[in-house]
């Protein structure tokens, strides 16, 4: 296993609640969402980088956190990594002092601009890729990120060491293991790889299934 | 960047998690970092204007206009951006069509990644624990409990949202809509259908 968050395919976690619900179920719900895109617009980390700060919260916390409790812990623990704020400051809950970065603060008429602008993560890049639609290939195993110990990465532990085959090539997009950790984009060709429900699972529900995800070229070997 | 330490910042700031919110809220805009306009007009947004309604619309398009289908098919990041679908957690977008041999099914099992510009923020079912551990190996019985059954002759396929592609299911169009217009065929349009963990149906 890698963290924590990579469950595909874990048994035990009951029905899914099916039940309908508003947009934000609470009101801090909606708070919680806004300040976190707020505090990301200030430009001090990438998404992929508060996307590993959630998965390394430790796994009591990650199980027993509803899911903007986990958001919002993790902009915590980045907001004082990155010194956007202090201890003192998190301990207290007032600011000791105005921050450097106010220029920076996202404005409610910059809103709608921002949202409509994302943060697109394919880049331009000459090399072919390595991998055509139809060939089979074997995924990295076990899962890990190969810079980082217990960096983040985005090949889940149930798709590692599985044969699989590239159903399409995306270009060349940032590479996530990299970029969470500050050591560039390191774009990688990026592929939708489709496995067998039965390669993943031994029995699967039913003989003929598939699952699909996508990975980035180094996590793939020709098979 | 740090990584992996054992005496993390959240733990200094109240268990409660609204109080949580509310101390790094007031710490951040004292600091000058927040502008509490800007919170609300975030939160307007994806309350009022970015919804399934969008996701709706493509889909009773792609039903009612067969070149628009094919393209939405070929390349649906600009097929939707030209009619405004574009931004946050939507940049790259693959619309995936069920079959009478294939339906499509859409998780994140790593976290919650979803369609926003198209579908809006994701329901709670989408983040829980259940849908993200056991859409991919028991899709089956999870639709089952969306009250979905499938013939025995249609094969599941399960996308795991592992990149930032995010993705659109094209229900099949239900019988009994021959002839409707493009907003009466999107009051069919379901967000679950759109997951591909329901199916179309009548407007209520």
């Amino acid at each position: 296993m890698t963290r924590v968050h990579d469950m595909g395919g874990r048994f035990g976690d009951g029905p899914v609640d099916t039940a309908p619900e508003p947009v934000f179920k609470e009101d801090w719900h909606a708070r919680a969402l806004a300040v976190t895109l707020a505090a990301g617009a200030l430009g001090q980390w990438s998404l992929d980088t508060s996307r590993h700060a959630r998965e390394r919260l430790s796994p009591a916390d990650y199980a027993r956190f509803s899911y903007f409790e986990k958001w919002i812990s993790a902009l915590a623990d980045l907001l004082e990594e990155t010194g956007v704020v202090t201890r003192a400051e998190l301990a207290s809950g007032r600011a000791d002092r105005p921050s450097p970065l106010a220029g920076r603060a996202l404005k409610a008429d910059k809103v709608a601009g921002v949202l409509a602008k994302g943060g697109p993560a394919d880049r331009p890049v000459n090399a072919a890729p390595r991998f055509q639609p139809g060939d089979t290939v074997r995924t990295r195993r076990p899962a890990r990120n190969s810079f980082v110990d217990g960096g983040h990465t985005r090949l889940p532990a149930y798709a590692a060491g599985a044969v699989g085959r590239v159903l399409s090539c995306h270009g060349a997009h940032v590479l996530p293991d990299a970029n969470a950790h500050g050591l560039g984009e390191a774009p990688e060709p990026l592929y939708t790889i489709v496995f067998d429900a039965a390669e993943l699972w031994g029995a699967p529900e039913r003989a003929g299934d598939e699952v699909t995800c996508d990975l980035w070229e180094s996590y793939l070997r020709p098979a | 960047m740090p990584h992996d330490h054992h005496d993390h910042a959240h733990a200094i700031l109240p268990p409660d998690p609204a109080l949580r919110v509310k101390a790094i809220e007031t710490i951040l805009t004292q600091k000058g970092l927040i502008d509490p306009a800007a919170l609300d007009e975030i939160i307007d947004t994806y309350e009022n204007r970015i919804g399934p309604k969008n996701g709706a619309l493509v889909v009773a398009r792609a039903w009612s206009d067969p070149g628009f289908r094919r393209a939405l098919l070929e390349d649906a990041t600009s097929v939707v951006a030209e009619l405004g679908f574009y931004g946050r957690q939507g940049e790259h977008i693959t619309a995936v069509e069920n079959t009478p041999g294939q339906h499509n099914m859409v998780v994140c099992t790593l976290c919650s990644c979803y369609p926003w510009p198209l579908l809006g923020i994701p329901p709670g079912w989408y983040k829980s624990d259940a849908y993200r551990a056991r859409a991919v190996r028991e899709p089956r019985k999870v639709l089952a409990e969306f009250g979905v059954t499938l013939p025995e002759g249609t094969k599941v396929r399960v996308w795991d949202s592992t990149a930032e592609m995010r993705y659109l299911v094209i229900p099949m169009r239900p019988e009994g809509t021959e002839g409707l217009s493009e907003d009466a065929l999107a009051q069919w349009v379901t967000r679950d259908s759109m997951v591909g963990t329901g199916l179309p149906r009548p407007p209520a």
